[in-house]
């Protein structure tokens, strides 16, 4: 294993520390909760599953702070483990900095298409 | 001794094709390596699971354009296909959870031993392809 630390560290690596990793879980546990109370809503819908009720889900106000938070909790999960990929198997540092931009940009644009659309239900 | 002589295969420019299918994984293995495939298969689909919320809360009508594309399809693409591309995010997404699951619990009570391990990966193994069977059972109108 090469040096990577001190004046050696790569500009296209992780945060050399737990901050990222205990992210990755909390954030992780996060989603799996709101998977449970997602499912536990549409199980306990009387009768079939149609546009109201599926929309009445998320048009709570608690809901929709959640699920906001949810986002972002899934944005940060997801940039950590995309950039934990592309650090295995991309190694020249200027196609993987290209490869974060797009992951990053990626990203972005979803969590703001999805904020969009929970923000005008 | 003459286990420790003979030479072993020594992999350098690894061929997908050739090399990685001669590797013979344990479960805790094919976990593990799914866990990055299913992360990666929902990132990229991940435009279109926003598509999905988009259309399925909505409005009455866009929901019926979400209806609509699981049966009659949408603009080229048949409805059994984007069924089917929804049956690879329903197992991305269960095998990614309880995995996900089992690593919380290592991580929580320190249960790292090669019989739980493998133990662990077999339950895993098993609750998804299990689970994405029944719900694609469903997703396919066969009950």
């Amino acid at each position: 294993m090469s040096v990577n630390y001190g004046s050696k560290r790569v500009v296209t690596g992780a945060h050399y520390g737990l901050r990222d990793w205990l992210a990755q879980r909390i954030t992780a546990a996060l989603m799996a909760v709101f998977t449970l109370i997602v499912v536990l809503q549409v199980l306990f819908t009387s009768g079939p599953i149609g546009y109201e009720s599926w929309a009445g889900i998320f048009a709570a106000q608690w809901m929709k702070a959640l699920t906001f938070a949810v986002f972002l909790a899934l944005t940060y999960h997801v940039w950590v483990g995309m950039r934990d990929i592309w650090m295995d198997y991309v190694k020249p540092a200027g196609i993987r900095l290209a490869l974060h931009v797009f992951t990053i940009v990626w990203l972005l644009s979803c969590l703001g298409w999805a904020v969009q659309v929970l923000w005008r239900l | 001794m003459t286990e420790l002589t003979k030479k072993r295969p020594e992999f350098r420019n690894i061929n997908a094709f050739k090399d990685l299918t001669t590797y013979r994984l344990p479960p805790a293995g094919w976990v593990s390596i799914l866990h990055r495939a299913s992360g990666g298969l929902m990132f990229i689909l991940l435009p279109l699971i926003v598509w999905m919320f988009d259309t399925s809360v909505s409005s009455e009508l866009s929901f019926d354009t979400f209806s609509a594309a699981f049966s009659t399809g949408l603009g080229f693409i048949p409805g059994w296909f984007f069924k089917l591309v929804v049956l690879a995010i329903i197992w991305a997404y269960l095998h990614h959870l309880i995995a996900g699951v089992r690593h919380l619990y290592m991580d929580s009570f320190h249960a790292v031993s090669k019989a739980f391990g493998k133990s662990s990966a077999l339950v895993t193994l098993v609750l998804s392809i299990g689970l994405t069977v029944v719900l694609g059972a469903k997703l396919f109108g066969l009950y």
